[in-house]
């Protein structure tokens, strides 16, 4: 099995509040991520897809395909967007690193007809991440 | 809000942390000979440092409530008192005292740090990765 990773950025803003917890609550779970006015990050999405290469070509999917499915999925659905008001996979989900990570996996995993999602690394700074992959298919 | 999970889906949270300490590897079983010749310039009497970059890996399920798998605030707070404080700006080998008799390399830092870091009961700990300097990494899952 050979993975092939393809990394894309997109910057958008978003705010972490609960309508089921009172304002105090929210202030305290979710600290400056509750900020009313919102705030933004630049993410950094790598997608992972494990396969055999096609003895034909060498490759186990073509690249330029998967940049055009990343720039269809993700960048016109979330890039320079807010993601609480303008993505209709996050209504009603509080966007955490780990709902966006699990709504692009959703998004993707079908898509990905050449070779198979392996997996998703999703970072919201350098200093933070979210990842999804299948049960069973090792570690990071 | 809507359920967790997709049915055999993996969520890790992945966090890195920054922190910078002395060391000197050196081990008491070896001759001075051997320290220099296994240990080389890291065996320098008077020790040197590293900016380590400390990665934790958590897994679970991600509560529909907060949208997470552990609270960063408390996780962030727990890593900050069991670790960082232990570590930052210290000399490991005369300060912590798991190095008093176990050499302060990073492959045994690695396993300190999953130790201390173990006791937070928020979600599992999947593994423990320690950048030493940005060309050498080591990794530890408990296992």
């Amino acid at each position: 099995m050979v993975t092939i990773t393809r990394k894309i950025e997109f910057s958008a803003s978003h705010r972490y509040d609960n309508p089921a917890f009172s304002p105090e609550e929210n202030r305290r779970v979710f600290g400056k991520c509750n900020n009313p006015h919102g705030h933004g990050h630049n993410y950094t999405l790598e997608v992972t897809v494990a396969g055999e290469p096609d003895p034909a070509t060498g490759m186990v999917l073509d690249l330029k395909e998967l940049k055009e499915l990343l720039e269809r999925e993700v960048m016109r659905r979330m890039d320079h967007r807010h993601l609480n008001f303008e993505v209709p996979e996050l209504a009603g989900k509080i966007p955490t690193c780990e709902n966006i990570a699990r709504v692009l996996w959703e998004l993707l995993e079908p898509k990905i007809t050449q070779g198979r999602l392996h997996k998703i690394r999703l970072y919201e700074s350098p200093d933070l991440y979210a990842e999804c992959r299948r049960n069973g298919t090792g570690g990071a | 809000m809507s359920a967790a999970g997709g049915a055999g889906l993996e969520i890790v949270l992945g966090r890195r942390y920054h922190f910078a300490a002395s060391h000197r590897l050196h081990s008491a079983k070896l001759s001075a000979e051997e320290n220099r010749r296994v240990y080389g310039k890291c065996n320098n009497p008077y020790g040197h440092g590293h900016n380590y970059v400390l990665e934790v890996q958590v897994s679970g399920e991600v509560d529909p409530a907060t949208g997470m798998i552990a609270n960063l605030a408390d996780l962030d707070a727990f890593v900050g008192r069991e670790v960082l404080e232990a570590f930052d700006h210290r000399n490991l080998n005369e300060e912590v005292a798991a190095f008093r008799e176990v050499v302060p390399t990073t492959e045994n830092l690695c396993k300190e740090a999953y130790a201390r870091i173990k006791g937070h009961g928020a979600a599992r700990l999947l593994r423990v990765r320690i950048e030493e300097t940005g060309n050498n990494s080591f990794e530890y899952d408990g296992k």
